[in-house]
């Protein structure tokens, strides 16, 4: 019973603290997206708390915190209630499955720990599509339930929307899948070390360029990101599912949007760019004798790949302009399904014909 | 341990499908049945067949459910009391179940103990993706693909269905 506690003990520590990484991730997300835009639109984005603004996000969270709570009449209480809890706790609870570092296990007297993964299951990445699927109730029922007609559109576009772009994200990484045999992430992630042509982005037989591409744009549809942030188009629907919402519910929503970029920019990094493989074969902090702190580099690279695709959300945003609701279901069905598919054809008949001549 | 996992996964599938169908409002039931859906990938879960749990969340929580939905919320169905008067119905389809049932408990009464599982068996359950892939294609191909087939025949006549709507609106 001691080592059933010992265990709980330490998964509820590597629990809060991937969560509260993944919190300040968020915060800091929230204050650079602003920035970021800012200086793409040639402004300076936040200045006012804090030395160039940095404070922005606690002053955003503190406001949040202390603001009414409204619940509009006629909303559906219990419903309105249960969805910003629905949309983000599938957002957060992806994260066990993301390895943030090396492979490695920890003796602790009788057992292992993995320092860098909660929890190593051999579907890992199904795990993840699950539960982002079950992230479109939050939205859905948040539209339904707050008895307004703008709030009921956004949530009926935005059921279609994921729905329709959740299919390419599932088949765009089943080349990946293919390629490595195996479905946990960190099976993948460590079938791509060495130099950075064993990343699956560029690894042969099949490189998965195609599949990465389509990967993006699918996940920056499915977080409700510009340019596919229909479900909550300001010029047609005020602010879409969450236009009746205010205060810490409106957080949790907002909270759950930036917590789902971080997690598809997890995936993205550990499924095509490798995880937290360096570029180059072992790590440099390595190679100057210090193995035993080779894990702050393997992580940094991850934080770096994540970042890298976090900034093309910002840099999307800045860019392009928003797309109608008849073209995005006729982008996501006539020109992003049919590439998964053809990239899964060649991927397998690649990788068959590989093995056949080894 | 199992046992009581079970019990409790079993218990709340069972609540919950008699909530499905007995709660008046359709939002509440297909709530229900997300609820019950989640059990069930928690009964995959105990059985070691993680894959089967993962599919069953993404196929009928993910996809299936959320489409209900869509659809009770386009028809604004708050309050349908349409389909709560087909007695006849169900007991025409309750009373043989219920019949089975009995003849299945009293036919063998002690269930068989699961033996335990033999050190293949455990290593062909924790790659359970694998052996299901093998199984489906290699002793179940036939049934398989009539099964794909089934689907896209249900898929064509959708279109077929919801086209002919469109060009008889176009053409009155």
């Amino acid at each position: 019973m001691t080592e059933l506690g010992l265990r709980l003990a330490v998964s509820f520590t590597q629990i809060a603290a991937v969560t509260c990484i993944v919190i300040v991730t968020v915060l800091l997300l929230t204050l650079a997206e602003r920035k970021v835009l800012g200086w793409m639109q040639d402004r300076m984005g936040p200045m006012e708390v804090g030395p160039y603004g940095i404070l922005q996000p606690f002053a955003d969270a503190i406001k949040l915190f202390f603001k009414e709570d409204i619940v509009p009449a006629g909303a559906n209480k219990f419903l309105f209630t249960m969805a910003p809890i629905l949309a983000l706790i599938p957002a957060l609870i992806g994260f066990a499955v993301i390895p943030w570092g090396p492979n490695q296990s920890l003796e602790i007297g009788s057992f292992t720990i993995k320092p860098f993964i909660i929890s190593d299951i051999n579907i890992g990445i199904l795990y993840i599509l699950a539960f982002a699927s079950i992230g479109a109730y939050g939205i859905i029922l948040g539209g339904w339930s707050s008895n307004s007609k703008y709030s009921l559109l956004g949530g009926l576009r935005s059921a279609a929307q994921v729905i329709s772009y959740e299919l390419n994200v599932g088949l765009s990484i089943v080349g990946v899948l293919i390629m490595a045999g195996s479905l946990s992430l960190v099976q993948i992630t460590d079938a791509q070390s060495g130099w950075f042509w064993n990343w699956y982005v560029f690894a042969f037989p099949a490189p998965q360029i195609f599949a990465l591409v389509v990967y993006v744009i699918s996940a920056v549809a499915e977080t409700n990101r510009v340019p596919f942030d229909l479900p909550e188009a300001e010029s047609e629907l005020v602010a879409g599912f969450f236009t009746e919402y205010s205060g810490l519910r409106f957080a949790f929503f907002y909270l759950a949007e930036y917590a789902n970029m971080v997690l598809v920019s997890c995936v993205a990094a550990a499924m095509f760019l490798g995880g937290w493989n360096a570029p180059y074969p072992g790590t440099l902090i390595g190679y100057l004798g210090l193995p035993a702190f080779a894990w702050v580099e393997n992580t940094m690279w991850f934080a770096v790949k994540t970042y890298s695709f976090l900034f093309l959300f910002f840099w999307l945003r800045a860019t392009l302009p928003r797309l109608r609701y008849d073209q995005l279901m006729r982008f996501g069905w006539k020109v992003m399904l049919p590439i998964a598919l053809a990239n899964i054809v060649v991927t397998a008949l690649a990788v068959f014909f590989h093995q056949q001549m080894k | 341990m199992a046992q009581l996992f079970f019990g409790y996964f079993a218990g709340v599938i069972a609540l919950t499908a008699v909530l499905v169908v007995a709660l008046r409002n359709p939002v509440y039931s297909a709530l229900a049945l997300l609820v019950l859906f989640f059990h069930v990938a928690g009964l995959y879960v105990t059985l070691h067949a993680e894959f089967l749990a993962a599919v069953q969340l993404i196929v009928y929580a993910g996809a299936i459910l959320v489409l209900y939905l869509f659809v009770v919320m386009l028809l604004n169905l708050k309050q349908d009391d349409r389909y709560h008067h087909q007695w006849r119905v169900a007991a025409f389809v309750c009373v043989p179940l219920l019949l089975e049932f009995l003849v299945l408990l009293a036919g063998n009464g002690v269930a068989p103990q699961p033996s335990p599982l033999t050190d293949e068996q455990t290593a062909a359950a924790s790659d359970n993706t694998m052996a299901i892939g093998t199984t489906l294609f290699t002793t179940y191909l036939f049934p398989f693909e009539v099964a794909s087939l089934i689907l896209l025949v249900a898929m064509i006549g959708a279109i077929i269905l919801a086209k002919r709507d469109i060009g008889e609106g176009g053409q009155p």
